[in-house]
């Protein structure tokens, strides 16, 4: 088994999260985990990007190759665009459609849109709207949807969330748990 | 059960088995999560292991050094811009020969959050100590214990050298059986810690006699590696990370060609010579600048050695796997190009950010001044650059240094812009340059109570600004003081625009807590 994610998005979505929940389940599961991200300047409100390595047998680099990626999962649709570069041939794209805009010459909405359209495997749906009403966020909806694609059982998933909020009480693990179910309604199979 | 941890989180969890007393540190992107995790631990609270964020890395390293002439063991990390910093107490720990200091540098290949790619292993190099650069989160935790045993036994500091990628990467790690704290204890040679001429010359003569020691312990340790492979018609060198942008290349992990794997300096010229000796040429793999193929140059007798210093590889930016396969003359796969569409989104300051409001205040009284200039400084603020608010960005405190000699020189006028915390750094000291010169000059130090660019550490010099301006001998009235808010703006300018016309010395202290931090406060207040 190996899943090599780019996960990325704009300094402050969640991204970093979404990424130890995978790392923990993975973990657990005693499969070798990789997972590089960027701190400091790079953050503030820009693109932002981690990598994440998961495989059964021991990962060299910390970072994914170009080409290789087999999954890019962004909190950003144009951000999910910036990192086309590593899609593996049949890597699979999962992305929020609800744009930031925190540029002044952000593209037109419908030309990302259609560049999206144009991928071979791309999931795009608006996770911050499902967010929004079982007051979650973005992040853990578009878990949820990557689920059926990291072959991490989905109950994996959850115990990682236990794990990882556990500290800051029932009420967010149950929150997020209910995130990522909801996400994962987008994609199961 | 293996930790998940951040190469800089490996390392603190192993300062922490390996029986250390102290770290001392200052916050730089990439090494500030070691120190951050030390002090977070409830592990290091209860084993009463200290952990301070210190003035600067001068003073943090010299911390180090009061801690291991105690007997103990210390640890100070900084990003690699630090060891320029702490150059004076780093090269005197080395004649010395400090035991029990492991001074950790994180170096930050490709400029993902500095002003350059110098490679710390150059300063390990001229100050003669030996020098480990782990190839991964697991090595990283062994070789802290290690680091230890080394500096104890040979009596010498020990650079420990991790780039971004080892040191923001996380990866599972398997933790030892910690050991005891050492007991204090006062140093068995106490001269040593006196570098007058007659101590420090028979001392520098120890330290080049110790480079033989250091050198068998490069060959022995295990550390470095000779792994031999079938195909002759190459030699590889890699060193720290290198070693996994190589393995990525080969589906089963198998090179066919024999390597040398460095993890510790200084080299380990036997197993280099070896190579060299059974191969037809030399490709040398380093994440960082030619440091250990422009040695090699020196050492090879006609054959042909390849890596940054021919641009086999690029001289510039991190290395990686891609870079790696075209060295080797492999296939480079790639995925969809970026659409055109797609646009830079630049790092900014957050909305609401007290620096936005002391810029635009900035920016509109220097309309009137196309001949003025401002010079910056170092942390968030930096990125008013984008905003047309500074001119220049240099290193830690020059903003003051640089807007005195530039005033001297004629431009009017001259400000400085520079946060509370690069002012607790290193802008003290200029600030009293100008002073003595009655320079004429506006500082502005911009005090968001907080060190916010690398997460949030306290200032050094927090709710003592005022004073020490006052200490330094600003004069009082000169002092100003303002809430940078949008309602605030013409007060502002007013402010500015008078301390321009006064020729003399004038402080600007804008103060508003950064909002990311207020958030935390707040959300920390929540959850009670």
């Amino acid at each position: 088994m190996k899943k090599d994610i780019i996960l990325c998005g704009v300094g402050g979505d969640g991204i970093v999260s979404v990424a130890k929940i995978i790392s923990d389940a993975a973990l657990n599961l005693g499969l070798y985990v990789k997972q590089s991200e960027i701190h400091g300047m790079s953050q503030r409100g820009g693109s932002v990007f981690s990598h994440l390595r998961i495989s059964s047998n021991p990962i060299h680099s910390d970072v994914i190759p170009e080409g290789k990626a087999d999954i890019i999962l962004s909190s950003e649709p144009m951000e999910a665009l910036r990192y086309l570069p590593f899609l593996a041939p049949d890597g699979q794209v999962i992305t929020n459609s609800d744009p930031f805009i925190n540029i002044k010459h952000y593209p037109e909405v419908e030309k990302v849109q259609a560049e999206l359209a144009k991928l071979k495997n791309c999931v795009a749906f608006d996770a911050n709207a499902i967010a929004k009403q079982i007051k979650a966020r973005g992040n853990m909806v578009l878990l949820g949807a990557a689920a059926p694609y990291l072959e991490i059982a989905f109950e994996e998933l959850e115990k990682a969330i236990h794990n990882i909020f556990g500290r800051k009480g029932d009420e967010v693990v149950a929150t997020n748990i209910t995130a990522i179910r909801e996400g994962h309604k987008q994609t199961a199979r | 059960m293996k930790l998940l941890l951040l190469g800089d989180e490996a390392i603190a969890q192993a300062f922490i088995d390996a029986g250390g007393s102290a770290i001392n540190s200052y916050p730089g992107t990439p090494s500030t999560q070691i120190t951050e995790y030390v002090m977070k631990s409830k592990e290091a609270a209860a084993k009463g292991i200290r952990a301070n964020w210190c003035a600067n890395e001068k003073t943090a390293l010299e911390a180090s050094i009061g801690v291991a002439y105690s007997g103990r063991r210390a640890m100070t990390c900084m990003k690699h811009v630090g060891m320029n910093v702490c150059g004076d107490p780093f090269m005197n720990a080395a004649i010395i020969g400090t035991k029990g200091v492991l001074l950790v540098v994180a170096d930050d290949p490709s400029m993902f959050s500095s002003q350059d790619e110098q490679d710390s292993r150059f300063y390990g190099h001229w100050a003669m100590v030996p020098m480990l650069e782990p190839s991964n989160q697991q090595e990283a935790y062994d070789m802290v214990f290690f680091g230890y045993e080394l500096s104890e036994r040979l009596g010498t500091p020990v650079l420990m050298r991790i780039p971004t990628r080892l040191a923001h990467s996380r990866a599972g790690v398997e933790r030892r059986e910690p050991l005891p704290q050492n007991p204090l204890s006062m140093p068995s040679d106490p001269k040593s810690f006196v570098l007058l001429p007659v101590n420090a010359k028979r001392l520098y003569r120890e330290l080049i006699d110790k480079q033989s020691r250091f050198e068998e312990s490069a060959e022995t340790s295990g550390n470095n590696k000779y792994i031999d492979g079938k195909d002759h018609k190459r030699g590889i060198v890699t060193t720290g990370i290198a070693y996994n942008y190589l393995l990525e290349n080969f589906a089963d992990g198998q090179c066919p060609y024999p390597v040398v794997k460095i993890t510790q300096y200084p080299l380990p010229e036997k197993m280099l010579g070896r190579l060299y000796d059974e191969c037809d040429e030399i490709l040398v793999l380093e994440d960082g600048q030619p440091f250990v193929e422009e040695q090699l140059k020196g050492l090879a007798k006609g054959k042909p050695i390849h890596g940054r210093l021919d641009e086999t590889i690029r001289r510039d930016g991190e290395l990686n796997a891609e870079k790696v396969a075209k060295a080797l003359g492999l296939p480079v796969a790639s995925g969809p190009a970026v659409p055109d569409v797609v646009v830079n989104r630049p790092p900014a300051l957050c909305q609401g950010c007290p620096h936005h409001d002391s810029y635009n205040a900035v920016i509109e009284v220097m309309k009137q001044y196309p001949e003025g200039r401002v010079f910056g400084d170092i942390g968030c603020y930096t990125l008013g650059y984008n905003m047309g608010a500074i001119n220049t960005t240099v290193c830690m405190g020059a903003s003051i240094t640089m807007a005195k000699g530039a005033s001297e020189m004629g431009i009017f006028p001259s400000l400085a812009v520079i946060g509370d915390g690069t002012f607790g750094h290193s802008g003290m000291t200029g600030l009293l340059d100008c002073v003595n010169e009655k320079a004429n000059v506006v500082v502005i130090i911009l005090d968001n109570d907080i060190t916010a660019m690398t997460g949030g550490q306290p200032s050094s010099a927090n709710q003592k600004i005022r004073n020490i301006c006052i200490g330094l001998g600003v004069e009082p009235d000169h002092i100003r003081s303002i809430v940078p808010l949008p309602k605030n703006h013409d007060e502002f300018v007013s402010i500015l625009n008078e301390e321009i016309n006064y020729n003399g010395v004038s402080v600007i202290i804008p103060q508003r807590t950064c909002l990311v931090e207020l958030k935390k406060h707040l959300a920390q207040k929540n959850s009670k």
